[in-house]
């Protein structure tokens, strides 16, 4: 087969090519950590007590610069997410405020969010969001998970591994931090997470790879609440996809055996 | 399977309709006793895949389009309500975007099966035409798709492909202006493009029809090539073939459904779910896969209108295929010399998809040149220096005999098409 061998001699070359600019590249950005999540693999599902921590973790500390607009309260509680109780879903949505329609004299009107309404968002404009923190805009995490190559590792591995000590070869501006995992390795987020930052309410040890595990699993959950649905869903199409196709394979066989 | 060919109406309803509006009887001689080759392989099953792919593009997208908000202000976020807040919006929305890429997948497939038999020559040219017209017609409205999302991605990638127009010399600006509905991508432009994303697949679907009626015109190919002789070579498209490309279909699902509910942005880019911002430029802008072998071609030429007229030129090229290969002889399977070239133009369309992802430089830009001359010398060179030149192998006599035609007359075997439409009366040769 000399056709065969000719394409395989030419992807290989392709492949080759690729491989050597992968290396020349490195030094720019580490490769992900996998610290492995439960929701991977076609039968996988959210941990839920760990959502329920990295809700905790974003609530406490995320919050404070970065919006999460696609989700309400509402979707704590729903099936396949953390699963908080309505009660609990309440309390937490009664912690924020929301300016909501007017009096009888025409005057806005602030209450307290129910379950329904978004996440509060931390600044009122983009403009406010970047005044706040030197310039650089802090990006919305509900997606940021789909938003980015490997997004949950890639969250993982960009929370827990800032590093203090500089490599000397490169040069980091002052309002800047040094993060390997970053692309370009200068972040403007200065490390936000330490150990015992969070107290959580299970007991568990917030260790920054704790806190960073967990705030990912959250924002791979916000990033697609949809996803346990999805995947067993799938199950049962799949599943009855392949009956059919032994049926209709034998039909097929049975059909054609007289033809010649 | 002997059954009476001839549609007769059964009952007083069906007769009174025969004689009004025969529905019933079109039916019946196009999809159920349409005499087809009975020799077809699973190529062969990609028309009808095909068109269920139109199908449900088109009433997932109806769907869609119920609860998708076209304002650059609210775009975006109308896709993440479907997602997160419609009943199966996200079911809806995967099958939607994955959906078209299996489309592409099957359309290449489709066409490469094409080239590679022949389906495109005398007297099948409309045929294969109005293929390429559905294909322009698909890359246009998938385009157009993609940029609804008003993501990173859509934004720049629409900015990047409209501004190919201004190259135009003199007219090009004022195309541009107009197209856009402005000076850049904004608000108009994403009216104007879901305004037409939704007409356009109702244009493929007329073409799809008048694409179907010039099959069933000349009937089909086959994986010799040799034309249907008489009612020995076909079989009746029911049950045979409906049962056969059902079965093919259910294969495809199987692989739709593993992107739809286990991978379904392994196809797209994250930057897209990125809202779409006009002050950040994205490090690398790519089109979706399906297009990046005309994205290749596009950036192999350091001129840009070059570049653009070779992009266009790469389509339009498949117009005069019918008229550039002239061998007789259609299917590769007998054209021993035609079928290695066949294969390396094979293997350049899918460097060229590699190559229009990677940064066009090094030594990506120079396998996208040899890539791109190779393309456009297969049609322009090859095609016409093989028909004169090269010597097909033997042939078999016929579709159903395989005797070995050693006195090739290559004229009797291909030119059987009056003896086709002479013998009215078909009948499939298997039993049942």
């Amino acid at each position: 087969m000399k056709l065969s061998k000719i394409i395989l001699i030419l992807f290989s070359f392709v492949f080759i090519s690729n491989t050597n600019s992968l290396l020349a590249a490195g030094g720019e950005a580490y490769k992900n950590l996998k610290p492995g999540f439960s929701f991977e693999g076609p039968f996988g599902k959210f941990d839920r007590e760990s959502l329920k921590r990295g809700y905790q973790v974003y609530s406490e500390v995320c919050a404070s610069c970065h919006g999460m607009k696609q989700l309400s309260f509402r979707n704590l509680s729903q099936p396949g997410g953390p699963e908080f109780s309505i009660e609990r879903v309440k309390e937490i949505a009664a912690e924020y405020f929301i300016m909501d329609g007017a009096d009888e004299y025409g005057d806005p009107v602030e209450r307290a969010r129910i379950p329904s309404d978004r996440f509060q968002p931390p600044f009122d404009n983009k403009d406010a969001a970047k005044a706040a923190n030197n310039g650089a805009y802090p990006p919305d995490l509900s997606l940021i998970a789909k938003a980015r190559s490997d997004g949950t590792n890639y969250i993982y591995s960009l929370l827990a591994g800032y590093e203090e000590d500089i490599p000397e070869n490169i040069s980091i501006d002052d309002a800047l931090s040094y993060n390997p995992w970053f692309p370009g390795n200068a972040i403007a987020m200065a490390q936000p997470l330490y150990d015992e930052m969070v107290e959580y309410t299970d007991g568990t040890e917030a260790t920054i790879s704790q806190m960073s595990y967990d705030v990912a699993n959250f924002l791979a959950w916000s990033a697609e609440p949809t996803m346990e649905e999805r995947k067993s869903l799938g199950l049962i199409v799949m599943g009855f996809l392949s009956i059919f196709l032994i049926l209709m394979f034998f039909s097929v066989r049975r059909l054609f055996e007289d033809v010649h | 399977m002997n059954h009476d060919h001839e549609y007769t109406p059964s009952n007083g309803l069906t007769k009174w309709l025969d004689k009004r509006l025969p529905l019933i009887r079109f039916a019946d001689e196009n999809m159920l006793s349409f005499p087809t080759p009975k020799n077809l392989n699973y190529f062969w099953t990609f028309g009808f895949i095909l068109t269920l792919c139109l199908v449900t593009q088109i009433i997932t997208g109806i769907i869609l389009a119920m609860h998708y908000t076209p304002h650059v202000l609210l775009a975006f976020d109308s896709i993440e309500h479907i997602m997160r807040d419609v009943n199966y919006g996200w079911l809806i929305r995967y099958i939607h975007a994955n959906g078209a890429s299996m489309f592409f997948l099957a359309v290449f497939i489709h066409m490469f099966r094409g080239l590679y038999y022949g389906s495109y020559k005398e007297p099948r040219e409309i045929l294969w035409i109005l293929g390429v017209v559905i294909f322009l017609l698909m890359i246009i409205t998938a385009f157009m798709g993609y940029v609804l999302v008003w993501g990173q991605m859509s934004f720049w990638g629409a900015t990047v492909i409209t501004n190919l127009v201004a190259t135009i010399p003199i007219v090009g600006e004022s195309i541009l202006t107009l197209l856009l509905g402005g000076f850049s991508v904004d608000n108009p432009t994403l009216n104007r493009f879901f305004s037409l994303h939704y007409l356009l697949p109702f244009v493929i679907f007329g073409v799809v029809i008048l694409h179907i009626w010039a099959l069933h015109v000349t009937g089909n190919n086959n994986p010799t090539g040799i034309s249907v002789k008489d009612s020995n070579d076909t079989i009746s498209f029911h049950p045979y073939y409906t049962v056969k490309d059902l079965f093919a279909y259910v294969v495809f699902l199987l692989m739709f459904s593993y992107f739809i509910f286990y991978n379904p942005n392994i196809l797209g880019h994250p930057d897209n779910y990125i809202e779409a911002d006009p002050m950040v430029t994205p490090a690398h802008i790519v089109p979706e896969w399906y297009l990046l072998p005309f994205y290749a071609i596009l950036r192999a030429v350091p001129d840009k209108l070059m570049g653009v007229l070779l992009m266009f030129g790469s389509i339009a090229v498949l117009f005069f295929v019918p008229w550039l290969d002239t061998m007789k002889v259609r299917s590769a399977r007998y054209r021993p010399t035609y079928k290695i070239f066949y294969f390396i133009f094979l293997v350049c369309c899918l460097l060229l998809g590699y190559l229009g992802g990677q940064a066009p430089e090094g030594i990506y830009l120079f396998l996208s040149r040899v890539c791109t001359i190779y393309y456009f010398a297969f049609f322009i060179a090859i095609m016409p220096i093989l028909s004169k030149y090269e010597k097909p192998s033997a042939m078999p006599i016929g579709i159903s005999n395989s005797a070995i035609d050693y006195n090739l007359d290559v004229d009797d075997n291909l030119e059987a098409d009056d003896n086709l439409e002479a013998d009215d009366n078909l009948v499939p040769s298997g039993n049942i």
